[in-house]
């Protein structure tokens, strides 16, 4: 028996069809293994190492313990030394056993941090697992601190704890507390676009060139570049995610009006395509403009893919959970590079955003949600797929057994959205193959 | 709460992961909550394991806070006995499960394993990651070695003299090559490696310590604790001498032959130690009077100002360790140079030092490489923490004679060689070949802000002949100069530094 005994017993969750607001809901019967055990994956405070340098004017405060600062300086697999826009208030004996009020001594190194960093405009409060555990109320903080030190400082808070986030969840928690900051778009302004989720700046640049060569006036995009440009929002504010893991963003935004436009991630010629093609239908865009502004791009994206797809057509990949890129990024393998995605698994399963990326995978597709390494491990080495996506962690053990791998933590830090980037993300996970064949050691 | 923007030191459980993945035949599990497993990436990632640790984590979140995870934590450990089938385990909490006070040990003693289970406490909000490794080794060696003392023949009597080399570890600055090195050393002088640990030790192997003569401490951040108990209770002295640079390495011979009354000369005769003829040769005289500041754990840095001040001719400006543990014996070497230490886990402190101190070399850790780059001065690597480049592919021990030899190797690289040294001070103006430019073995990367740019501003005014004139003083000493010829000028009252003050000064300083 390849999966274990229970395995059977496991696939039972359906998922329900969800609401959604502008497309209908796409028919999502697909079975998903759930699973619980030990997972091989950061925890949400990993995000500040991408979302302190995209914020150019925020600094980020994890109020933790000496695990939280270890972890954010190795995660990277290097230090980013570059003056890093965050820190850690390491919490000691005395501010648990009470002899030091937390609130006291948080106040206290938020003064030394700002005395060293006065061109901080915006103050990122994170809270870790121990923070969460004493039950620091880190809101209470921020709100005390913003009082002090505003109005040139805006304090803010959320949580990167392990015991409530995953790896990328914790981007979706720093947004989701960015917009309440952000301004009312009034109710009777035109409509606009807000894009979600970080991306690189060229990325940002050139999906701003095409939405302005289909028509859309005004683009904003969430997170900011910096913190005084955080977008009004409103009830003509529609939205299209960048990234497929922000739920609670949606949520938030949801909350003050603003309309998600339901889509497929934009990764690949397809991908982006049909993302682009969201907001090109909630501006009412002529199809035949559309189709003049994409087929560029979209040239050049196949173009740029060709050469990969000679290296990854038919061959089997198997991904294991990390980002909740995973599902977006099985369907791109599979639709324009040829690939057989074995297995799909991904931290946590938001049905409403990536239930339209499901419909497109192969029937013969595994889905799995959460983890429990140890059996996944005998999953994967049953099946030995040409290609397994994780984490690094998992990486070297996987190549020291045969198993061709693609860190997955390189998916969040390189730029692969857009047309322009398809043929890189195909690289991603062509380079590993391409190496094994180069190399005779 | 402290501020901290780069740690030199993880948290205590990972100090316990480097003993546990060191080991075969062991396995941790951890109460951890998601996200602890990042630990994972230091080993097969940084140290380029081909397989995971041997560790489980319980993985507890937010939704399980409350209801069991005493229950979690024991199916853990049961399930980690089922799949691994360890000799020995031990169990314990990270940070964010010592707050939730389940009793791992209790919970796994409950199980009754039919391995020994040893229970760790590890307190995470006031010790540090070498504590942590120490504290686990003692508590393993403590565990599995027999509690009383067994009848043993004098040393050498029976048969060959035999020692256990303790300390190396898994994630430790060149430990690999480092017992490869001393074994050589031991096998020279006719003494037999009983057992290594915990490298490549096994469960059964901590039990056969105390058949061993004696105890060589290769690190005494690891290995101190578990060598005094075998110490106490096993009545097995302990070689301390730690062989790093020709002096030492020699030390430590002495030592260990008149411990076991052999001759040491088969060991010091040793045609590979190269590193006291390539000091004293010629070339090597541009090195006299180098300036070099020097930071890393205890050990290396202890070890390293002997190497610097006896065996390179350096002169050692600055002296400082991150674990507090071994502050004592970091304050008793520094006071032997005239200097105060500098005990600090905060690496902006380190890095205010050495603006301050300009010295024309660091030997420090990663951190300290960092820090160096920024301001312009080179920098060799002394001491965890450790980065993937500290795990070379090639052999590079730290310890022995051919230690000796990469340190000399590896400390002399980032300096301007001899006559490069002379050319670049005499013709500073050379469009293509300035200190500007950078070091010619360097590559041709311009040094980025020098370093002079990064001290503190200063009130003196400097008249612009003057000012010219010490942009003509080499990088590496710019910064001392202007300090110095600062300092001259107040001292006498001078407030316009002019080209006579700046030669004044230096002929003060000369004497």
């Amino acid at each position: 028996m390849v999966f274990g005994a229970d395995w059977p017993a496991r696939v039972t969750t359906v998922l329900a069809p969800q609401r959604s607001v502008v497309s209908a809901p796409p028919a999502l019967t697909r079975p998903v293994i759930r699973e619980r055990g030990q997972r091989e994956v950061f925890c949400g405070l990993t995000g500040i190492v991408w979302l302190h340098r995209k914020i150019q004017d925020a600094f980020f405060l994890v109020v933790g313990s000496r695990t939280c600062a270890h972890l954010i300086q190795s995660a990277a697999g290097v230090m980013v030394f570059a003056e890093p826009r965050f820190a850690t208030a390491i919490m000691e004996e005395r501010d648990l056993a009470g002899m030091a009020d937390a609130n006291e001594e948080l106040d206290r190194v938020v003064a030394e941090l700002l005395a060293r960093r006065p061109d901080i405009k915006m103050l990122f409060l994170v809270g870790s697992c121990p923070s969460e555990v004493i039950k620091l109320d880190l809101s209470r903080a921020a709100q005390r601190l913003s009082q002090r030190h505003g109005p040139g400082l805006r304090v803010i808070n959320y949580s990167g704890s392990g015991i409530e986030t995953t790896f990328t969840q914790g981007e979706d928690a720093c947004l989701a507390a960015l917009v309440p900051e952000a301004p009312a778009l009034d109710a009777d302004a035109p409509q606009s676009l807000l894009v979600v989720g970080t991306l690189p700046d060229i990325v940002e640049d050139q999906f701003r060139r095409l939405f302005a060569e289909l028509g859309i006036p005004r683009v904003d995009f969430l997170p900011p570049r910096q913190s005084r440009d955080i977008p009004a929002i409103g009830t003509n504010t529609r939205f299209l995610l960048a990234q497929p893991f922000l739920g609670d963003t949606t949520l938030k935004l949801e909350d003050r009006g603003a309309r998600r436009l339901a889509a497929p991630f934009p990764f690949g010629a397809r991908g982006t395509t049909d993302w682009l093609k969201a907001a090109a239908d909630a501006w009412k865009i002529a199809p035949g403009h559309f189709e003049k502004v994409v087929t560029p791009g979209q040239t050049r994206a196949k173009r740029a893919l060709e050469r990969h797809r000679q290296i990854l057509d038919g061959k089997r990949i198997f991904f294991f959970p990390d980002s909740q890129l995973e599902p977006s990024l099985a369907r791109f393998l599979a639709e324009e590079l040829g690939m057989t995605p074995l297995e799909v698994g991904t931290p946590y399963l938001n049905r409403d955003l990536v239930g339209v990326e499901l419909d497109r995978l192969p029937a013969a597709t595994r889905i799995s949600e959460g983890q429990d390494v140890d059996r996944q491990l005998e999953r994967c080495r049953a099946e030995k797929p040409d290609l397994a996506v994780c984490g690094l962690g998992l990486a070297n053990p996987l190549e020291a057994e045969g198993i061709a791998t693609k860190w997955s933590i390189e998916l969040v830090f390189s730029p692969i959205h857009g047309f322009d980037q398809a043929g890189d993300l195909a690289g991603l996970f062509s380079r590993p193959l391409i190496r094994r064949g180069l190399l005779k050691v | 709460m402290k501020l901290s923007v780069w740690t030199y030191e993880g948290p205590p459980h990972v100090g316990a992961m480097r003993i546990a993945t060191a080991m075969t035949g062991v396995h941790y599990v951890l109460h951890a909550p998601q996200g602890d497993t990042y630990a994972d990436l230091l080993f097969t990632m940084i140290e380029r394991r081909d397989r995971r640790p041997p560790v489980t984590y319980t993985t507890f979140q937010a939704r399980d806070l409350g209801g069991d995870t005493a229950e979690l934590f024991k199916r853990a450990v049961s399930d980690a006995y089922d799949r691994f089938a360890p000799q020995a385990m031990i169990v314990g909490a990270s940070c964010t499960a010592e707050l939730i006070q389940d009793d791992p040990a209790g919970l796994a003693k409950a199980l009754g394993l039919p391995i020994p289970v040893i229970p760790l406490d590890l307190p995470s909000y006031q010790k540090k990651e070498h504590w942590g490794a120490s504290e686990t080794f003692y508590q393993l060696v403590r565990g599995l070695a027999p509690s009383e003392r067994q009848p043993r023949p004098a040393p050498g009597e029976t048969s060959a003299p035999s020692c256990n080399i303790l300390g190396p570890t898994a994630l430790g600055f060149r430990h690999r090559d480092d017992v490869i090195e001393i074994k050589g050393l031991l096998k020279r002088l006719g003494v037999r490696v009983n057992v290594t640990a915990p490298l490549d030790a096994t469960p059964d192997d901590l039990r056969r310590l105390p058949e061993a003569d004696f105890n060589v401490v290769l690190y005494p951040e690891i290995a101190e604790a578990a060598a005094a108990w075998l110490e106490r209770v096993h009545g097995q002295p302990a070689v301390r001498t730690v062989p790093i640079g020709l002096g030492a390495t020699r030390d430590f011979i002495a030592e260990v032959a008149a411990l076991c009354g052999v001759d040491p000369a088969p060991a010091l005769n040793d045609s590979r130690a190269r590193m006291g003829w390539w000091s004293r040769s010629v070339d090597s005289t541009y090195l006299t009077g180098k300036r070099v500041f020097i930071f890393g754990d205890a050990t290396h840095a202890i070890a390293a100002a002997r190497v610097a001040s006896e065996e390179m001719g350096f002169e050692v400006v600055g002296l400082g360790a991150y674990n507090r543990e071994f502050a004592r014996e970091v304050r008793a070497a520094a006071s032997t140079y005239g200097l105060t230490a500098l005990i600090t886990d905060d690496y902006l402190e380190v890095e205010r030092a050495i603006a301050e101190l300009q010295p024309e070399l660091v030997l420090g850790t990663q951190m300290e490489r960092h820090i160096a780059k920024r301001l312009s001065i080179g920098c060799a690597v002394i001491s965890a923490p450790v980065h993937v480049q500290d795990f070379p592919a090639r052999y590079a021990p730290q310890m022995g004679f051919e230690g000796a030899n990469v340190l000399f190797d590896t400390w002399i690289h980032p300096l301007a060689m001899g006559l490069e040294e002379h050319l670049l001070a005499m013709f500073r103006e050379d469009f293509e070949f300035n200190d500007a430019a950078g070091l010619s073995h360097l590559g041709a990367a311009p040094a980025s802000a020098p370093a002079e740019a990064k001290a503190a501003p200063s009130a003196m005014v400097w008249a612009s002949e003057a000012e010219k004139e010490l942009t003509k003083i080499p990088f590496f000493v710019r910064g001392k100069a202007r300090r110095n010829t600062e300092n001259f000028a107040a001292k006498h009252g001078i407030a316009l530094i002019e080209l006579e003050t700046l030669y004044d000064a230096r002929s003060h300083f000369s004497r």
